[in-house]
């Protein structure tokens, strides 16, 4: 299987912040792979994500993408190799959700032209891949939070990248959009995308399956098989609290559960 | 089904399209008839008809003088204007994704001021009080977006800071100017040229400006889509594929210069690049590829009518920025109060 990133030794801090925020990162991720990334708040998911993404400049080490470095890379041959699907935000104008979606093609069009014939059927196979057919018309503005986590996925796939990666997809959510946007991703993964998330749910990692990975507070990152990285151990160390982790044997996985308060 | 709504829709938009072309120029010709010297629309349309043709005329010179000499450049001029004014509003609003914007707020009117009021100050002839205003518009605005560029932060609201210091730092300089200006004559003409007006106007001086002004609208129209794909944010933008740096670099400076030929032909002109995007908003949706054209028809023809009335009502012609002020105000409340759902 063909590597996609090739993260080496990243380190990033922000000048307003002592501390380094990823200190050495290095992550490998190939063709197909799922991959859930933990840690607390303020960890730094979002920014080695916006690393990845080359929206942050590292201060060493380098990031791999298709075997090429980011830095020699423009934003269109990034985009049409990763997709990226924001946290939710409200944009400030209501474009429909047909219009929104098709943004996605962006790195298809010339500075002086318009999305086409083309764009215009693959933005509707998007949308029903989504199974948001029935939104095309309405406001971006006025969906629900689920809706527009859908809608941003159908953006983010519109052109097929090989990878997307998802800053928190399940924020903001209840429960029910959790785990409709969770299948949706997982779907996603077995079509052949591979796939990075960033969530506060260990629960979410296990559901995905795949690898986890946990940043620290030190920025430091360990990766592996999700089963390996998910211990009550290092959830404590994560969370600063006690989780459980149970065997579940209707759904043949661990589940993570608080104790009592 | 899905398809015959979305054809409906697109008919719709062709519709509205077309409906405010023909308001367009039927305002036109009826603006060329109306004023002290009354003509009628037949006569008109022949008149302009035998120009655009070469043919002989055969009414009164008078008539013709009126028409040819006063009324078409003054026209001309009051609907490039409006739609330049409409058009650098709607994209300015998307570049900093922010409704409230209008072309004004990266310095160009406050620089065009200086360099009017400078030209004045020196005692010029209008074609250099033009130049100057064109020429202190574009550099009010690239010390705007240099100041980001020193300071090395290129966010949006840097930018918008940056307009903020710059905009009052020239409005110092401007009312030193003021200060210092022959309170009998010179200060008469800047303060009555900061309030805009379209009765100086010159075929041959508006014919340039006409260039100056063309050139960067179609560039507008062409990016207009990337200008949505701005509106989302630099981050997502850029996560899209877009060079935000280089989109953004050539919708600001093309809306600058649609501002700034303006300024040069009127004056600063007051509301019409931030209400009229909001209307064309509510006639074709929020897309810039639609938004963009609509709002040149939109804000011609409001311009048309303003400016119609100023020569119109009243003995004294009055300054512009006045009628749009009375008018553009209320709209504004009235349009805040129709999306006063969708405002957060």
């Amino acid at each position: 299987m063909s590597v996609l990133y090739d993260i080496r030794n990243l380190s990033f801090s922000y000048p307003s912040l002592g501390r380094k925020v990823l200190d050495g990162v290095s992550l490998e991720i190939s063709e197909g792979e799922v991959v859930s990334v933990l840690g607390r708040n303020g960890a730094g998911k979002s920014t080695l994500m916006n690393c990845m993404l080359g929206l942050l400049k590292p201060q060493s080490g380098e990031v791999l993408l298709c075997g090429k470095d980011l830095r020699n890379m423009t934003e269109r041959e990034v985009a049409s190799v990763a997709g990226y699907v924001p946290q939710i935000h409200t944009p400030a104008f209501g474009y429909t959700v047909f219009d929104f979606v098709q943004m996605g093609c962006a790195s298809r069009i010339g500075l002086f032209s318009h999305p086409g014939r083309r764009e215009h059927d693959d933005t509707a196979v998007a949308l029903s891949e989504m199974g948001i057919e029935q939104l095309v018309d309405r406001p971006y503005t006025e969906l629900s939070g689920g809706e527009r986590q859908l809608a941003t996925i159908a953006r983010a796939i519109v052109t097929h990248p090989r990878i997307v990666l998802f800053d928190e997809p399940t924020a903001h959510l209840d429960f029910g959009n959790q785990l409709r946007v969770l299948r949706r991703i997982k779907r996603l993964a077995g079509k052949g995308f591979a796939v990075v998330i960033t969530t506060h749910n260990p629960d979410h990692a296990m559901l995905l399956g795949g690898r986890a990975a946990i940043l620290d507070r030190q920025g430091q990152l360990v990766s592996g098989r999700t089963d390996d990285i998910i211990t009550e151990d290092s959830l404590k160390s994560v969370y600063g609290s006690d989780l459980m982790l149970k065997y579940v044997e209707e759904f043949g996985r661990k589940v993570c559960v608080y104790p009592n308060l | 089904m899905e398809q015959n709504t979305r054809k409906k829709k697109k008919l719709n938009i062709v519709f509205i399209y077309l409906l405010f072309l023909c308001l367009l120029l039927a305002g036109t010709v009826l603006a060329v008839c109306v004023g002290k010297y009354s003509v009628s629309p037949g006569e008109s349309i022949y008149i302009l008809a035998s120009r655009l043709f070469g043919l002989p005329c055969e009414k009164p010179e008078m008539m013709q003088s009126v028409v040819m000499g006063l009324r078409v450049p003054r026209i001309l001029a009051s609907v490039v204007v409006g739609a330049a004014l409409s058009m650098s509003g709607a994209a300015y609003q998307g570049i900093f994704k922010n409704p409230l914007v209008s072309p004004e707020f990266l310095g160009v009117s406050s620089g065009a001021c200086i360099g009017a009021a400078a030209a004045i100050l020196l005692s010029l002839t209008t074609v250099f009080i033009s130049l100057f205003a064109f020429i202190g518009g574009v550099a009010a605005v690239l010390l705007t977006v240099s100041i980001p560029a020193l300071i090395k932060n290129r966010s949006n609201i840097v930018l918008v800071l940056s307009g903020i210091i710059v905009g009052s730092a020239l409005s110092s300089v401007f009312g030193f100017i003021k200060y210092i200006a022959d309170p009998e004559t010179q200060l008469a003409s800047i303060t009555y040229w900061t309030m805009g007006s379209f009765s100086y106007i010159k075929l041959s001086e508006l014919l340039v400006i006409l260039a100056v002004i063309a050139v960067p609208a179609l560039i507008l129209i062409l990016m207009s889509w990337w200008i949505d794909v701005l509106s989302l944010g630099e981050d997502e933008a850029h996560s899209l594929g877009a060079n935000v740096k280089l989109v953004r670099g050539i919708a600001i400076a093309c809306s600058t210069l649609l501002t700034a030929g303006s300024v040069c032909i009127a004056g600063t002109i007051g509301w019409v690049g931030l209400i009229i995007p909001h209307f064309g908003r509510m006639l074709v949706g929020p897309s810039n590829r639609r938004l963009i054209p609509i709002c040149g028809l939109v804000g011609g023809l409001f311009m048309l009518i303003v400016d119609t009335l100023t020569r119109t009502i009243g003995i004294e012609e009055m300054p512009v920025s006045i009628l749009t002020g009375i008018i553009g105000a209320p709209f504004y409340c009235w349009l805040l109060f129709r999306q006063r759902r969708t405002l957060s």
